[in-house]
């Protein structure tokens, strides 16, 4: 069994003393990140990954991924105590969980949320590592005709599923590719859009942008909006444990959630948050005329809470065998890769198995932590909930700041998040989603080489992207998945999806 | 001709206008052929495509009724040139004043972005997280990032 050879050897990495410590500190502050409105995973990432130059890649990442799940966690305790979710993979979970809190059973609420994600998170932990070896020996097959259009899926795929335009998405992308080619071109050496700055030719850091947008951005448009008053549950969360009634309940939903997040997560442009708006429409349909949901049904937090947290855990595949990100936290895993000296990509698992296997082993280990981390220890976290915005946001601002640069240990990288901050805001009052654009920059340098690669190959011929089979198939799946988003009863039905969750 | 989405005119005409700007700057490098693709190639490609969308972007905000014009809203003047300011004055005063001052200075700037300030809470806030970054980044991460002003001379 190779399977149990390799999880053997990634627990092996996983519960060396230095991997347990990392893995608690990502649960810890991916909780706390989690229970903080106004600061996300890809902020925080960013922030921390001028400080693994310091670590080796493994706890590295062990670290960032634990931010990652803990988020997931953490943003379920704000979404059923206060109705604001704490990331946005918990804004269904907001609607019953909230509900439930309303009525005295946040304990049962919380409890569901903790356990339901648990079970994912295990569940999860085993897919990837059945499925990472398969989906690794194809991309080895893959030639650069083959990697650019995985791209193109990879890239379409970010977007169909999320909410908004799809039209200004796309564009986004785009963008993110042509600031992508402000470096040097890699096979003439020249200068691309450098305007003779010398810090230019080396092109824009990524932390640079995701802070700015990501972090500074957000916190502009935080404080633009009026302060709001908020309801904490705090003295009603006793009694955690749920009745026998509510597992009867919510242990169906647990399976399916986990079923339905894991499938979804491995698509690209999957993950957490598409996975628990998709939870809880099947949750609510399955449910039929026996359902209350919208009024506390424990099914409403139990569904989407498990397929977060299966949708999270799975979208490590793409990253991990393709070194493709599916979403805005993989790209800057892929990042954290690269700083680290390893180039993402089908070759990761023979090269670095320790990592590899450490690295998801980790991850069930992460999980366990977190359910002892919320579950008895949830009055810690509440406390957390009263923190005032007025002490966190400069906070972050300093952090960041430092973040930005420590990278290079210049003040460039630091005027420019100044400037990506401004272009942050900009995207929020547009309504045009940042995530995108950090993907795009991210595969941009990739998308290019493979491209030129192919090109040259075939002798300039475009067609070899539509006559080598595994090539056209990919292409043809990005074009499908834009029709079918695109046809009118779908669209509809998208947006309606979307607006139940506002 | 009136604007029936304000928030769509507005990217529409920027992703046209950032199309248009990469694709002239793509025309000062050399484009090559498909069979050999110069390093103007994909900048080139890819501003096309942006200003495509552009232009399908603006031309829906000018047709497609939206539900009250979907107005971009009030600027947050304030929050933005503050923020704007806290980030400058990290850049200009950490090479050469260190955490030590730069930490207080930059937390007393942000603060002003908020809609409440109180003295005690600022101060509070400043000596927390200055000792909270000594520790975490300087003890902890062990970061090359200099903790003293520079005339003092002593590092970190």
């Amino acid at each position: 069994m190779d399977l149990l050879q390799n999880l053997a050897l990634g627990f092996g990495v996983a519960f060396t003393l230095t991997n347990l410590l990392y893995a608690l500190a990502g649960c810890v502050l991916g909780t706390l990140i989690g229970v903080l409105p106004g600061l996300g995973p890809v902020a925080t990432i960013a922030m921390l990954l001028p400080s693994i130059y310091a670590l080796d890649a493994t706890p590295a990442l062990i670290m960032l991924a634990g931010i990652y799940y803990g988020a997931q966690y953490g943003g379920s305790t704000t979404a059923i105590l206060i109705n604001v979710p704490g990331e946005s993979s918990s804004v269904v979970t907001a609607i019953d969980g909230y509900q439930m809190a309303r009525q005295g059973r946040a304990g049962a609420a919380l409890a569901a949320a903790g356990l339901g994600s648990f079970f994912a998170g295990c569940v999860g932990t085993i897919i990837i590592a059945a499925f990472a070896p398969p989906l690794t020996e194809l991309a080895f097959k893959f030639g650069p005709a083959e990697y650019f259009s995985l791209m193109v899926l990879g890239l379409i795929g970010a977007v169909v599923l999320a909410s908004g335009s799809l039209i200004k998405a796309i564009a986004m992308i785009i963008l993110g590719l042509l600031l992508a080619q402000i470096n040097t071109d890699v096979i003439s050496g020249t200068a691309r859009y450098s305007f003779d700055i010398p810090e230019l030719t080396d092109g824009i850091g990524f932390v640079v942008i995701a802070m700015g947008i990501f972090g500074f951005g957000e916190i502009i448009a935080n404080l633009g909006m009026p302060a709001e008053h908020r309801e904490v549950f705090t003295k009603e969360v006793h009694n955690l444990w749920p009745t026998k009634q509510d597992f009867r309940m919510a242990f169906p939903s647990v399976l399916r959630g986990t079923a339905l997040g894991s499938a979804l997560g491995v698509l690209p442009g999957g993950g957490a948050l598409l996975s628990a708006f998709a939870a809880y429409t099947m949750e609510k349909k399955l449910a039929g005329a026996t359902g209350r949901f919208g009024k506390g049904d424990i099914r409403g937090v139990a569904g989407p809470e498990s397929a977060n947290n299966a949708g999270a855990q799975t979208s490590f595949i793409p990253m991990l065998t393709l070194g493709i990100p599916p979403n805005a936290v993989m790209a800057l895993m892929v990042g954290a890769m690269t700083i680290k000296g390893i180039q993402p990509g089908p070759q990761v698992m023979t090269s670095n198995p320790q990592l590899f296997w450490g690295l998801i082993a980790s991850m069930w280990v992460g999980n366990l932590m977190l359910v002892i981390l919320n579950l008895p220890l949830i009055g810690i976290w509440i406390k957390l909930l009263t923190v005032p915005y007025r002490f966190l946001f400069p906070a972050i601002t300093i952090f960041c700041c430092i973040g930005t640069y420590t990278l290079n240990n210049n003040t460039w990288d630091v005027y420019l998040t100044a400037v990506f901050a401004v272009v942050g805001y900009v995207f929020y009052k547009l309504s045009c989603e940042g995530a995108p654009l950090l993907l795009g920059f991210i595969l941009g340098p990739m998308m290019e080489e493979n491209l030129r690669r192919a090109l040259l190959l075939s002798r300039g011929d475009w067609s070899t992207f539509l006559t080598r089979p595994l090539s056209a198939g990919l292409l043809v799946a990005a074009a499908l998945m834009v029709v079918i988003v695109m046809l009118p009863s779908i669209k509809s039905k998208r947006e309606v999806a979307f607006a139940e969750a506002d | 001709m009136k604007i029936k989405s304000q928030r769509d005119f507005w990217s529409g005409l920027m992703f046209l206008a950032i199309g248009v700007g990469f694709a002239v700057g793509a025309g000062n490098y050399s484009l090559g052929n498909s069979a050999r693709p110069g390093p103007g190639y994909f900048p080139l490609m890819l501003s096309v495509i942006m200003a495509i969308l552009g232009a399908i972007v603006l031309f829906k905000s000018l047709t497609i009724e939206t539900e009250g014009g979907d107005p971009v809203g009030h600027i947050a003047w304030k929050p933005l040139l503050i923020i704007m300011g806290a980030i400058t004055a990290f850049a200009i005063l950490i090479t050469k004043l260190g955490m030590i001052i730069t930490v207080p200075a930059v937390i007393l700037i942000a603060s002003f972005a908020g809609d409440e300030f109180h003295w005690k809470d600022v101060v509070v806030n400043a000596v927390v997280l200055t000792l909270g970054c000594w520790l975490i980044f300087i003890k902890g991460l062990k970061l090359t990032i200099p903790m003293w002003p520079a005339f003092m001379g002593a590092a970190g």
